[in-house]
């Protein structure tokens, strides 16, 4: 695969955060579309109470302490609880002895043993068919893929093997590869163009056997990533990478799960669901405040959390309350994410739909360098769905 | 293994052991796994006669502009032990390490798989089963190198392994009930025939993608290597993995190799070089010696041998096992050299691509079962009566587990929809009673009498 090329000891994730984002300024006249204000915005923990507070945490969780952390913090963070926890647990993939590209696994080759957190040669096929083996054996390896645009690679390894293990072996359980989690750097980040870019979820849900998740903030990303080690399926873990240094919120300290396959409901509303996960609920959060206030409504904003095998039920529940329903996501609407939960949602809330399902996301081409402002929606985009919603 | 002592080992493993004679630079040496690291500060020394470049370190210089031509070097040779007419080449070989009743299973294996072959082959064509894919020419490798592991050492197969199951305990009813799709098949019936697969016998199941095994058997072999880490005191494993010449050509054959090597994984990598993938040919396969000469190049100890010489395999499977366990674990390639006598399977007829004679040669003239029986023969530990009695046997067991196999039923319908995932989702649970209902509308359509339950087996118990 190639990649940008990187200055040694410079690990290209980082410089990603460093450089100016020429390609990403918003014009002064903006009024929606205005960078998200992480530190103000109300999907994440601004106070170690409100996180201590968060009801799906377990008591010893909510009884200790929290500390404020980014995204690769937290990651960081749920990587050293399982490997203290399950010496089966092992960490592996390309650049992460030193910490990897984008830090989530400092210190963890030197805390944990070589044995148990090891660099792999540049070979996405082989990192993946290595931990499904591994996980075959007894261990609950989880696997970094640099970046999700890189897994292709990987594809064959996932769809036919990962996923069919359980199946095909039947009653020899202990040979299925419950225990694996791969984990990738996701989505738009400004300036990755092509190859740095990609969402490339909807691929995953297409395939049973999986469970795909993708976290929207830390708290959410060390509890998912923990519960998702400990799960007995494999799991396709993708980090929105832009969050990584961008996101900060109070994390509890001790180790928790937060559970798969259950959405949560950020912010309760009357009048229209918007369906969402990842980066784009920060801006669904921003369109949202916005609409509210300009056409007089109520949204509703549920975040899927696992993206497969998803939470039907509390989508249905909530637009059949509502009426109205919206899907907001990065990769392409072709056969996206939003295809899925559009017809679920047609299917089982026909006589309750006032409008027709929009599906807002990305338009059907390539992650080209200029116009990434362009393509992946934005909170303009989402505002303007509602506001069609609201007048059909 | 607690976290805190892997941290003072991670710390104090590494120590400076070795300076080797004859380069001027330094190796250290992990102490627990005997894994060689390059000390870090490595530069280009004044005057020096060799190169001192990270990617390759203790190359010569030289102003001879010279190709390394792989054509000009002779191929690798081939290991045996006996020859054609089942006599030991050479006399002052190793003694070899087999008793008389151990030989007979060897050859009772070989003869009941083949037999087997035969049965399965023709109950294919007759449409008793859906595919079959015999193993002619080639149980030797099997059984032979089966023989050489120990009972526990992991499997990951290709599908032309049926001596390795027959060795580990696979008995007719077991194969037949996979083959059948019966309720009795690990694999719930999902599985095409011959992709076996058991817990009891740690063998992994076989899976139709190829290749993909290989990367699979390095990182089982690396979290064996750790489990022998952590019981220095309980048996010591290796993995074993199994591939034809074909799938060597895969992208998985070369993430596997590699990783092992640089994983240091004991693992044995054994590759059937039967001359054919399909249609294809080795000279469309590749343009190097063979496989084997590609384990050098990954850094990995490898050797060519005879596969239808069933005692050469099961010595140099033994041997390789121990390099496989020295230094904490290593890689090890094996090239087991035979001929697919048989078509590639039920669904190919492979005159349409080579000659009949070939075929007729090879198995008139060489072949493991042949071989092996002038062998016992000439110890006088087999003769015509014996061989009458197991072929009769053998195959009095193969049909009975064939007549049961046919009579059983599939497992209960509902298990296409189980084993997806730990549990079942809510959305499988809606599409199970979807297709009960179904199947209850239209009773004329469907035949469920076949599977364990009937109708009921669509039930969520």
């Amino acid at each position: 695969m190639h990649r940008i090329a990187r200055t040694p000891g410079r690990p290209c994730g980082a410089r990603f955060f460093k450089t100016q984002r020429p390609y990403a300024t918003h014009p002064a006249t903006a009024r929606l579309n205005v960078p998200t204000d992480f530190g103000t915005t109300p999907i994440l923990h601004h106070t170690s109470r409100s996180a201590l507070a968060h009801r799906e945490l377990s008591d010893t969780a909510r009884n200790g302490t929290a500390s404020r952390l980014n995204l690769f913090q937290a990651i960081n963070s749920a990587l050293s609880s399982a490997l203290r926890a399950d010496q089966n647990v092992i960490f592996f993939g390309e650049d992460v002895a030193f910490g990897g590209v984008f830090r989530c696994s400092m210190n963890l080759a030197t805390d944990f043993g070589s044995d148990r957190v090891f660099n792999m040669p540049l070979t996405e096929q082989g990192i993946v068919g290595f931990a499904i083996g591994a996980a075959k054996e007894g261990m609950r390896p989880v696997a970094e893929i640099q970046f999700a645009d890189y897994v292709f690679p990987a594809f064959d390894q996932i769809v036919n093997e990962a996923a069919k293990a359980r199946y095909r072996e039947g009653t020899n359980t202990r040979q299925a590869c419950g225990g694996l989690v791969i984990r990738m750097p996701t989505g738009g980040v400004g300036h990755g163009a092509l190859y740095h870019s990609q969402s490339p979820e909807s691929l995953f849900t297409h395939v049973p056997g999986m469970r795909v998740v993708i976290p929207r903030s830390p708290l959410q990303a060390k509890g998912l990533l923990l519960a998702s080690i400990q799960s007995n399926d494999p799991v396709i873990f993708m980090e929105p990478k832009i969050l990584y240094r961008a996101a900060v919120e109070y994390v509890p300290a001790e180790s928790y799960t937060l559970p798969l396959s259950q959405a949560e409901v950020l912010k309760e509303g009357k009048d229209v669901t918007i369906i969402s996960y990842g980066t784009l609920l920060y801006a669904c959060s921003a369109a949202i405040a916005a609409a509210e206030k300009d056409f007089g409504c109520s949204v509703e904003l549920i975040d899927l959390r696992t993206i497969y095998p998803w939470d039907r039920p509390s989508v249905i529940s909530s637009v059949n309350k509502t009426g109205r329903c919206i899907v907001v996501h990065e990769s392409m609407i072709n056969a996206g994410v939003g295809a899925e939960v559009a017809a679920t949602v047609q299917e089982a809330c026909f006589l309750r739909l006032e409008a027709p399902v929009q599906r807002v996301a990305g338009w059907t081409t390539h992650a080209g360098l200029a116009y990434e402002k362009f393509n992946i929606p934005d909170v303009t985009r989402v505002y303007d769905a509602v506001r069609k919603a609201m007048e059909y | 293994m607690s976290a805190t002592a892997l941290r003072t080992r991670s710390l104090t493993r590494f120590t400076r052991s070795t300076t080797l004679p004859r380069r001027q630079f330094k190796q250290i040496v992990c102490q627990q796994c005997r894994q060689r690291q390059w000390q870090s500060s490595l530069a280009q020394r004044p005057g020096s006669d060799r190169v001192h470049f990270p990617g390759a370190l203790n190359s010569k210089f030289t102003t001879k502009l010279a190709f390394d031509r792989p054509h000009e070097k002779s191929a690798m040779p081939t290991y045996r032990f006996l020859d054609q007419d089942g006599n030991v080449v050479d006399q002052s070989a190793t003694a070899l390490d087999i008793t008389d009743e151990e030989a007979v299973k060897l050859y009772s294996d070989m003869v009941v798989v083949s037999i087997m072959d035969i049965i399965m082959f023709d109950a294919q064509r007759q449409g008793k089963i859906s595919f079959y894919v015999v193993n002619a020419g080639e149980e030797g490798i099997g059984v032979g190198s089966a023989s050489a592991l120990s009972p526990r050492d992991p499997i990951f197969a290709q599908y032309r392994e049926a001596g390795v199951l027959k060795y580990r305990g696979f008995e007719p009813a077991d194969f037949l009930a996979q083959l059948f799709s019966t309720k009795n098949d690990p694999g719930k019936g999902r599985n095409m025939p011959v992709h076996y697969g058991s817990q009891q016998h740690y063998i992994h199941t076989i899976s139709s993608p190829l290749a993909t095994q290989i990367p699979q058997a390095s990182g089982a072999a690396y979290a064996v290597k750790m489990q022998n880490m952590q019981n220095p005191n309980g048996e010591q494993r290796v993995v074993v993995c199994y591939f034809g010449e074909g799938a060597a050509s895969e992208g998985d054959f070369h993430a596997g190799l590699n990783i092992a090597a640089t994983k240091q994984c004991p693992i044995l990598f054994i590759c059937r070089n039967n001359g054919y993938s399909i249609s294809t040919p080795t000279l469309e396969q590749y343009r190097g010696d063979g496989i084997a000469s590609r384990g050098i190049g990954y850094g990995i100890d490898t050797i060519r041998v005879d596969g239808n010489d069933m005692l050469a395999v099961r010595e140099v499977v033994k041997q390789a096992r121990e390099v496989a366990l020295s230094d904490g674990g290593r890689p090890v390639l094996i090239e087991a050299m035979s001929y697919r006598v048989s078509h590639h399977s039920t669904s190919d007829d492979s005159f349409a691509y080579r000659a009949k004679v070939e075929v007729e040669d090879w198995k008139r003239r060489d072949n493991p079962i042949t071989r092996f029986r002038k062998w016992m023969e000439g110890k006088g530990i087999w003769d015509d009566e014996k061989e009458k009695e197991l072929r009769s046997s053998a195959r009095k067991s193969v049909l009975e587990a064939y007549r049961q196999a046919e009579k059983d039923k599939h497992p209960p319908l509902r298990e296409m929809l189980t084993d997806v995932y730990e549990t079942m989702t809510e959305e499988q649970l809606e599409q199970l009673a979807e297709l009960r209902e179904i199947v209850k509308r239209y009773p004329a359509e469907y035949d469920v009498s076949r599977y364990e339950g009937g109708l009921a087996g669509l039930e969520v118990r």
